[in-house]
């Protein structure tokens, strides 16, 4: 066990947990995102089924998601109010990372409501909103190595790792199978692929593995007065 | 009853990944390039679930059903 064990109401906790687990959901409806995209065609299962899998998982990552803000709003030692689950930035604690968090949550709204609109919309605006998803894995993806207490933790290193290691593979996948043209969207998402593990790695070395990142973070002293 | 659901494939908006046939090969069959060819458009009252699914499995929303009333 170490402090970081020891520190936190069990609010805090779940709230970690139910983040933790939206994200790792998130990652996989990403993944079945690109690869229906991409025509996978498992073997096992029939095509259909990635797309039905896609939908069910998004729908438990939004579960998880409000598991996550709900206890983390009522955790008592953040103080955070109802207003920074949708207004991004203005949290007290950690203002920019928890802000991250909520911009994507905001994304992902958007995408799930148009999702459930998409025959009123028509494929294009639908489309159109869909991709957005693509910004918030990320946001999602700094917003949890930034805010997170436990993001020392040698195990919640190798989930994160994890996960992007899933996207960019399955990313790289879907250019190595698309055609010619779209030339724009190819090389955005080869850079972006490119740039998020580089960006992410410098940020961790100099951010949040390196002592004194909660007072970093602005926030008051979390590892030391847990969640009382 | 007298309303009857058809099914309609959008033909220019379709692009054969014939996913709606894994769905409902009932009355979806695919061309030899994976297009949908609708064996009959008329969707019996059992196979109604099955089509609602099809309609929202297919990714750029090319098949419909309609509601006709007769
Ligand atoms: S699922 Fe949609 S795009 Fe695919 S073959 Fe059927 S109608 Fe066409």
């Amino acid at each position: 066990m170490t402090t970081l064990a020891l520190t936190g109401s069990p609010l805090w906790y779940a709230s970690r947990a139910g983040g933790t687990l939206a994200l790792l959901l998130l990652t996989a409806t990403v993944v079945l995102g690109i690869a229906s995209g991409g025509r996978a065609r498992p073997r096992r299962i029939g095509r259909f089924e990635l797309g039905v899998l896609h939908r069910n998982l998004s729908l438990l990552t939004l579960v998880f998601l409000v598991v996550h803000v709900v206890t983390a709003v009522l955790d008592p030692f953040v103080h955070l109010g109802w207003a920074v689950s949708v207004v991004p930035f203005g949290a007290s604690y950690r203002p920019l990372w928890l802000g991250l968090g909520t911009a994507g949550l905001d994304l992902l709204l958007a995408v799930a409501v148009t999702s459930a609109l998409r025959r009123r919309l028509g494929v294009r605006r639908w489309k159109a909103v869909h991709w957005l998803a693509y910004a918030a894995w990320p946001l999602a993806l700094f917003h949890g190595v930034g805010t997170g207490t436990d993001t020392r933790l040698p195990l919640q290193l190798w989930l994160y790792a994890g996960c992007l290691g899933t996207v960019v593979a399955a990313v790289w996948w879907r250019l190595v199978k698309a055609g010619p043209g779209r030339v724009a969207g190819r090389l955005t998402a080869a850079v972006a692929t490119t740039a998020v593990p580089v960006v992410l790695t410098a940020f961790l070395a100099s951010g949040p593995l390196q002592p004194g990142w909660s007072q970093r973070a602005a926030s008051t002293a979390v590892l030391l007065g847990g969640g009382r | 009853m007298s309303r009857t659901r058809t099914l309609r494939v959008d033909r220019i908006a379709c692009t054969g990944q014939g996913l709606c046939a894994e769905l409902l090969p009932e009355l979806i069959d695919l061309d030899e390039w994976g297009y949908p060819v609708l064996k009959d458009t008329t969707v019996p009252d059992r196979l109604r679930a099955h089509a609602r699914r099809a309609v929202a499995a297919c990714p750029v929303l090319a098949l419909h059903t309609d509601d006709d009333r007769t």
